[in-house]
């Protein structure tokens, strides 16, 4: 029985070997596979825009909408509309990968080694993301603040610097494994149910994922535009 | 037989980071200038165009409801000024009609009073002048009486 759990693969990659580098091919070929279906999805929403919204230009709008609420309530009124693509990105992106990992049978295709999956569960992807966020943060930072960006890392008391500056680390760190964690775990439960018990069962589980995957969006993109916002507030 | 899988492997392994870091990184880079020239400037766009047609709208409409309401003021004053000096044209000519009467009763008194008066005084007049031809035909009558009598003695 427990040989059988091999099959679920973890760990495994589709190595792709480009000079010296070494790529996971996996999952690039997922991630293109569901940004290209965004991006067709957003080209046909926005082919032909009217100023009455109908179909996928209103889900489009919707959607827009939701990202800028998001962005405004985190990072301010002032400057959330420099940091609104990339907040909106990160969560179409995280979204999509989640989403996409989770409904489409991807087991279906098989591969010389390793199988599909959300790209999301993958760490390499979402240490990019979570090092992109810090990199973001000290960017908007540095250019809304200039050196003054360092008076945070002694607000309200210089006790608080080590503090401060454990932050740094262990927000990067927390971002890229709470997704990782959350939607490999996601994939491994319900591939292990599906294993052990193929009929039923796993339906409710996977409606959990799905319910998680669309939360580990929100929270990603939320917790970025949090950071964003952190780093662009003047403190009085 | 899982824990060989995670961690076991030389190649592979849940925590193999490789160049796929790096690439996905630019990658990720790459979508966000990408959606932003496909999706969010032209929703934006299109959203916020909306949203200011609509508030300007709205603006509009709350000026011409104060413009409405200040001509709708303006008319009542008008109106309740016409009104005034209409009452006060109206007790105007109420009141000069009644001096006219008035006037007009007093003139045709003094008329009827100096008519009468001057009925009066002729009436005494004549009065006087038939008494005092009654009292000379008395006196001739009387004297002629009295001849008679003397000269039938």
């Amino acid at each position: 029985m427990l040989t059988n759990f091999a099959a679920l693969e973890v760990g495994q990659h589709l190595y792709w070997q480009i000079g010296n580098i070494r790529l996971h091919g996996q999952v690039f070929l997922t991630s293109w596979i569901l940004l290209g279906a965004l991006l067709v999805f957003i080209s046909l929403g926005t082919k032909k825009m009217e100023n009455d919204p109908k179909g996928l230009q209103n889900l489009l709008e919707f959607l827009w909408d939701y990202i800028r609420d998001l962005a405004r309530t985190q990072i301010g009124e002032k400057v959330y509309r420099d940091w609104m693509p990339f907040i909106g990105t990160l969560f179409l992106f995280v979204f999509i990968s989640n989403w996409g990992g989770a409904l489409i049978p991807w087991r279906l295709i098989k591969l010389p080694s390793g199988e599909l999956g959300a790209p999301t569960a993958d760490i390499n992807t979402t240490i990019a993301l979570a090092l992109l966020v810090s990199l973001s943060y000290f960017y908007a930072g540095l250019s809304n603040k200039g050196w003054r960006y360092f008076e945070y890392y002694v607000h309200p008391t210089p006790i608080m610097l080590p503090f401060k500056i454990l932050e740094d680390f262990t927000k990067p760190l927390s971002l890229s494994f709470r997704l990782f964690g959350n939607i490999l775990a996601d994939e491994l439960v319900v591939g292990v149910l599906v294993f052990l018990v193929p009929l039923i069962l796993p339906i409710p589980v996977m409606f959990l994922g799905l319910f998680t995957s669309a939360i580990q969006a929100l929270i990603f993109a939320t917790l970025a535009a949090y950071y964003i916002g952190e780093a662009v507030e003047e403190h009085h | 037989m899982l824990a060989f899988n995670f961690f076991g492997a030389t190649e592979g392994g849940l925590f193999d980071i490789n160049a796929t870091l790096p690439l996905m990184a630019i990658q990720v880079v790459a979508l966000t200038y990408i959606l932003n020239s496909l999706f969010f400037k032209p929703v934006g766009n299109v959203v916020e165009k909306r949203e200011k047609f609509v508030s300007n709208n709205i603006i509009e409409a709350k000026n011409k409801l104060s413009e409405v309401k200040k001509l709708e003021a303006d008319l009542l004053t008008q109106l309740q000024s016409a009104r005034t000096e209409a009452q006060r044209i109206v007790s105007e000519a109420e009141n000069e009609s009644d001096k006219l009467y008035k006037e007009a009763l007093e003139l045709a008194n003094n008329e009827a009073n100096a008519s009468k008066e001057k009925a009066r005084l002729e009436i005494e007049s004549q009065t006087s002048a038939a008494r005092d031809q009654l009292s000379k035909q008395a006196d001739d009558l009387s004297e002629l009486i009295v001849n008679r009598l003397i000269l039938e003695k």
